[in-house]
């Protein structure tokens, strides 16, 4: 008979060996998957995970692309994993990446034609600020009346997507553009664009804060004292209570992070590599990053590595829908399949696996 | 008798038509909920029920063939969370994630060839005599046979939790597992009992979204309905009853709003679009502002059972 036994600290083999175990297992059921649906599985597995990289036709499009779709999906899952860590359940980043992103915008469109420098970095400001304002709806409720945080960020999302239609075709909506939904073309002002800043690379100022953002949360994890508080109150709320740890402030905080990164990365993207404010501009970013939290482990490297392999789910997915004819549905399977696997795994970080022989007891 | 270009009583009835899919699902949660499990996939479930219910329709042409597929496919994804879960003892919040993530993926994946068909019709099943009251008639009793499926399940559970044996093991379940569990009671047993059940009534609820209320086949058709029912559980503190009425309220703001965009109201589309969901993070507010400290919550919601 096989029984868990609770391990008193989690076990950190398994920490590291879970996510790439859980990453080779997807693989292997997400190849029975594709052969189920009529696809070859090695090379419809080869065409997302390896020719983006390596084959020479397509890599040069494909390789730019990695930190593209990588660095909004760090910037938000690094602050996300503070809230996870603590247990403060921040699921809205969608909605807070949107707002980021109209807020951002309206200060530049309302400046336009102006041209000057500070405008872009005004509007990095303003598109924090918008992201984390909107998560501030979720962390007040929270503190104040004890609303449930999940659910209020994540009805925000759908708000979030009814105010970006309202800009795409009203408030926004290029005076110039023939009658068009969007924006202007924001990456096609000088003034106001986020482009490529080293040729052939993909990196543009959201890569540049995605790494800092790396680099800052692994500080604040391990050498700050409000990292440690937020490892405290997650591992042991009661705890962290009788320790002093301000826990109201901790809501906010997490959630105030969470979107102003998630707002950042808003901005980063409708200024760079989508341009313009558009009804479709929410591209799933902020619920992808929930994956990307958790495959990293909470850990800002382990963000980090998983976000460039679920950049490269998103690319790779890209290529097979255009080679393979693999329906884009099957990446985002893929990518829920691959959640659900990891989760199961933290059973090997927590727990001891033992096999009991059937004594007479 | 028109105000504004609405007609009252096709308003009324049209709003029991779209509460039904936040009733089936949201009581459907509360079950699981009442044994201590918290399953925030419920958006996922009800979508995957909605492509399975969708398809099997479509190929059987029987409307009854489809509800059963869904709720057969809604208690199959959900088994993939209590598996998760209960034996695998993963954290529920992010696992009830995953499975609104992974129901969505794989229901756009399966209804993607079945776009822009449409399913058999429901019929309705009036009432006889019940039927020919003026006002009431044409309000309560001339729908199809879901619409009161779901009325009557508000009573199975309303008296299965209070009067039952089986419901009296579930609360208590959800209130101390290890209590129960040293009573002798299959604390895992129920709660994959209870998810299932959950599973099975939000798959019919998202069914009932793409073979009644829509009816056609599109990409994330719930629209965040499985979200809404799952804050419906909250605002009616874990009772049947009070389930009722919130998705009652919830349908009468979606139709009220959906009549208001088509009357051509002076009020912009996208706040109208939104108002279910302001209105459920109000009533939220004012739920949990107004419980001092004692909630009506079962103790051990979310909580991991473990026996070593």
């Amino acid at each position: 008979m096989i029984t868990f036994v609770k391990r008193p600290e989690p076990s950190k083999a398994w920490t590291i060996a879970t996510p790439i175990l859980a990453v080779i297992l997807t693989m292997i059921l997400g190849g029975l998957l594709f052969a189920a649906m009529g696809k070859d599985p090695v090379a419809a597995i080869r065409t997302i995970f390896w020719d983006p990289l390596f084959n020479e036709q397509f890599a040069a499009y494909s390789r730019p692309q990695l930190l593209v779709k990588a660095g909004p999906l760090i910037l938000i899952a690094i602050g996300l994993s503070l809230g996870f860590k603590a247990g403060i359940w921040n699921i809205g980043a969608e909605g807070q990446y949107i707002i980021g992103a109209i807020t951002g915008a309206s200060v530049g469109l309302a400046l336009y034609p102006l041209d000057a420098w500070w405008i872009f970095p005004l509007m990095v400001i303003a598109g924090a600020l918008g992201g984390f304002l909107w998560a501030m709806i979720p962390a007040l409720l929270k503190t104040k009346f004890n609303t449930n945080e999940i659910l209020v960020s994540l009805m925000l999302v759908y708000v979030a997507e009814q105010i970006l239609a309202s800009a795409a075709l009203g408030f926004l909506r290029n005076p110039e553009g023939n009658g068009f939904p969007g924006s202007r073309n924001l990456s096609q002002i000088p003034a106001m664009s986020n482009p490529e800043l080293i040729t052939g690379t993909g990196a543009h100022w959201g890569v540049v804060a995605a790494f800092a953002s790396v680099v800052a949360a692994y500080v604040l994890i391990n050498k700050h004292m409000l990292g440690f508080q937020i490892r405290l109150t997650g591992e042991s709320p009661r705890a962290a209570r009788f320790a002093g740890v301000k826990d109201k402030l901790l809501v906010v905080f997490c959630l105030g992070a969470a979107g102003a990164l998630a707002g950042l990365a808003g901005l980063f993207e409708v200024t760079g590599p989508a341009g313009q404010i558009s009804i479709d501009f929410g591209a799933g970013y902020g619920f992808t990053a929930i994956i990307v939290a958790f495959l990293g482990r909470l850990n800002p490297i382990g963000i980090l590595l998983a976000g460039l392999l679920l950049a490269l789910t998103f690319i790779g997915g890209e290529l097979a829908q255009f080679m393979l004819g693999l329906p884009s549905a099957a990446i985002q399977v893929f990518q829920g399949m691959l959640l659900m696997i990891l989760l199961a795994m933290d059973i090997l970080v927590n727990y001891r696996v033992m096999i009991l022989k059937k004594e007479a007891s | 008798m028109d105000f504004g270009g609405i007609n009252p009583v096709i308003l009324l009835a049209s709003l029991m038509v779209a509460s039904t899919p936040i009733l089936l699902a949201a009581l459907g949660e509360m079950v699981t909920e009442k044994s201590g499990v918290l399953n925030l996939g419920v958006e996922g479930m009800m979508i995957f029920g909605a492509v399975c219910g969708f398809i099997a329709a479509i190929e059987t042409q029987s409307p009854a063939i489809g509800f059963v597929a869904a709720a057969i496919g809604g208690a199959a994804l959900s088994m993939l969370f209590g598996l998760l879960t209960q034996i695998f003892l993963t954290t529920q919040v992010p696992a009830g994630l995953a499975l609104t993530l992974l129901g969505t993926g794989l229901a756009s994946l399966l209804g993607q060839n079945y776009q822009g068909m449409s399913p058999p019709r429901l019929p309705d099943m009036n009432i006889p005599l019940l039927e020919d009251i003026p006002v009431i008639g044409p309000v309560i009793f001339q729908h199809d046979a879901i619409v009161y499926l779901s009325l009557i399940m508000v009573v199975v559970v309303w008296a299965f939790l209070k009067f039952t044996r089986a419901g009296l093991i579930l609360r208590a379940v959800g209130e101390n597992h290890a209590a129960a569990h040293a009573l002798g009671y299959k604390v895992k047993a129920v709660r994959f009992a209870a998810i299932g059940f959950g599973g099975a009534m939000a798959g019919l609820g998202g069914a009932y979204i793409s073979l009644v209320r829509v009816p056609q086949w599109t990409d994330g058709i719930t629209a965040g309905i499985g979200w809404i029912a799952l804050a419906i559980v909250v605002f009616a503190s874990w009772r049947a009853g009070r389930v009722l009425i919130g998705a009652y309220l919830f349908g009468g703001i979606t139709v009220l709003q959906l009549n208001l965009q088509a009357a051509g109201a002076k009020v912009p589309v996208e706040l109208l679009s939104m108002s279910p969901f302001l209105a459920t993070i109000l009533v939220l507010v004012v739920i949990s502002a107004r419980r001092h400290g004692a909630s009506n919550a079962p103790a051990m919601l979310g909580r991991i059972f473990h026996t070593s």
